[in-house]
């Protein structure tokens, strides 16, 4: 297998993106990561595109030929590839594969997603159906929120975590949020608006939940003679991937205090790595609920199984703690554009790797170690990502 | 927000029909007020949702066992923000319990205020047609 880098990263704005169509969001991630890597749209030879919604929440079917028409990537091998809310990391693993084997030398990911193009009754209806429609929403109903929120309850009857600690999360996310232009959500929160917010599925609430968000980002990723070959100043290499995967019925898990596919994945990928927990520098996880993120301080492995809630209690995952998580505001107040939250992640630690990021946002660096936690579903899919400058 | 333009897409109605033959005893038990099981002949494994084919296993020789329904809550919640398909009901609790046989059933949770349901707490599985006329089932008081 060969060394892969990341040589090139843009994203577009987050937020609610009515100006723009799914080719011209794409555009605005494209464009940006092909001038940081300093390569044409002919250069790639490569494209996969991480995105959920075509023919659901907007209309076009085939994202990856019409994002790729659009941005002059056409020529190039494309797909799209699903692993619901983990599709850009899925692409990202696609586009990295394509390098490490040999097939390319030159690839992109692209996650891009349009969220706001359908009402949100529709959007929580095509959400819910994600996981098992036959048995868990036919007949039951279950949203999104629902399913995190299962997980919430059971967490908060094992280990005693609280609304309040779930609201912490969210607190600490609107925080980076703020500090960050791109971010969907950029006003900060306190404890008291999360618990008074509307319960949208028990004890879930407005506030635990991240918004219904537009955006994309795109990765140039290059072979090791490529990185070579351009002198690129600060390539970001990919140092390992794990993936894994979890039953599609709720019904079917061992558990609801953890997700079992972000363990094995996690293991994974500190297996190919060669890394440990504690040598990473700054993480981003899967916050699409704030319990989604409590729970990935645990299956990562930034501590023990049931001491997440202490983790953000000690205030020990922001800047200053032992492990700075989300510091672009994560999935909760950078928003969640389904497809494109794999590569933003990236996207987001590669800039941070390369201490590009905002002054007041950016981890500081001992070993130059990122790792990116993406979950697909209610813990369907998981990709983890670890990369090292 | 600005006033933005947008071309409205052709619309489409979508509702697939889902084959349920190999799964139909399932449905004629809850008609007869069962909740059904199928369970592998080769490896013995019981599964809920039913299924007639083992992943365990991949043996398609499957029985069909009647399920105890003496069930333990493992979580739960109250879906207050509904789905579009589901708008025309009130907000509703699902719950995930664990029965006496092993396997896990999710399914709404009837008959409790809220704020009485805890986590350990011993339900009752029910077969019920729905006044709509629709084939369900769900976690009631014991
Ligand atoms: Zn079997």
């Amino acid at each position: 297998m060969r060394k892969v880098a990341i040589i090139g990263a843009g994203n577009s704005k987050f937020g609610n993106r009515s100006d723009v169509n799914i080719m011209e969001l794409a555009f605005e991630a494209v464009k940006p990561a092909l001038e940081d890597a300093e390569a044409t749209a002919k250069d790639v030879e490569f494209m996969a595109l991480g995105s959920t919604g075509a023919g659901a929440w907007y209309a076009e079917l085939l994202p990856a030929i019409v994002t790729a028409e659009h941005c002059g990537l056409t020529g190039a091998g494309l797909v799209r590839c699903e692993a619901a809310c983990a599709s850009g990391s899925a692409a990202f693993f696609t586009a990295y594969s394509a390098i490490a084997t040999g097939q390319a030398d030159i690839a992109m990911a692209l996650g891009v997603e349009k969220m706001r193009e359908i009402d949100t009754p529709t959007t929580m209806e095509w959400i819910g159906r994600a996981g098992s429609y036959l048995w868990e929403f036919h007949n039951f109903g279950l949203t999104f929120p629902a399913y995190y929120a299962l997980y919430a309850t059971a967490h908060m009857a094992r280990f005693g975590t609280t609304e309040e600690d779930l609201a912490l999360v969210a607190v600490k996310n609107h925080k980076y949020g703020s500090m960050n232009p791109l971010a969907h959500l950029q006003n900060r929160i306190t404890v008291e608006d999360v618990l008074s917010s509307m319960v949208i599925a028990y004890p879930l609430k407005l506030f635990d939940c991240c918004p219904i968000t537009d955006g994309a980002a795109a990765l140039v990723l290059a072979s090791e003679e490529k990185v070579k070959e351009l002198k690129v100043d600060t390539p970001v290499w990919v140092a390992g991937i794990g993936y894994a995967s979890g039953t599609a019925n709720l019904s079917r898990r061992q558990h609801y205090v953890g997700l079992e596919a972000s363990v094995l994945a996690s293991k994974r990928a500190f297996k190919s790595s060669k890394i440990k927990p504690d040598d990473v520098d700054v993480a981003e996880v899967h916050d699409c609920f704030t319990i989604a993120e409590i729970m990935a301080y645990e299956d990562v492995g930034f501590c023990k199984k049931g001491e997440g809630a202490k983790l953000i209690r000690e205030g020990q995952t922001e800047i200053g703690g032992k492990i700075p998580i989300n510091l672009d505001g994560g999935l909760k107040a950078k928003g969640h554009p389904i497809g494109a939250t794999g590569c933003s992640m990236i996207y987001e630690l590669t800039k941070q790797l390369r201490e590009e990021v905002e002054r007041n946002r950016q981890a500081p660096m001992k070993n130059y170690v990122a790792l990116a936690h993406n979950v697909g579903g209610t813990g369907h899919y998981c990709y983890v990502t670890v990369l090292k400058r | 927000m600005t006033y933005m333009p947008s071309l409205r897409s052709r619309e489409i109605k979508i509702a697939p029909q889902t084959p349920i033959s190999k799964i139909s005893p399932f449905w004629e038990g809850l008609k007869e007020g069962k909740v059904l099981a199928t369970k592998c002949r080769k490896c013995g494994k019981l599964y809920f949702p039913p299924t007639p084919d083992c992943p365990e296993c991949l043996s398609s020789e499957m029985e069909w066992v009647q399920l105890s329904c003496e069930a333990e809550i493992e979580t739960f919640t109250h879906v207050v923000v509904r789905p579009a398909s589901f708008q025309h009901h009130k907000p509703y609790t699902v719950a995930i319990g664990k029965l006496k046989e092993g396997v896990k059933v999710l399914a709404w949770l009837t008959g409790f205020k809220l704020s009485e349901i805890k986590v350990g707490m011993k339900v009752k599985l029910a077969a019920k047609t729905t006044p709509e006329g629709e084939l369900t089932y769900e976690f009631v008081p014991p």
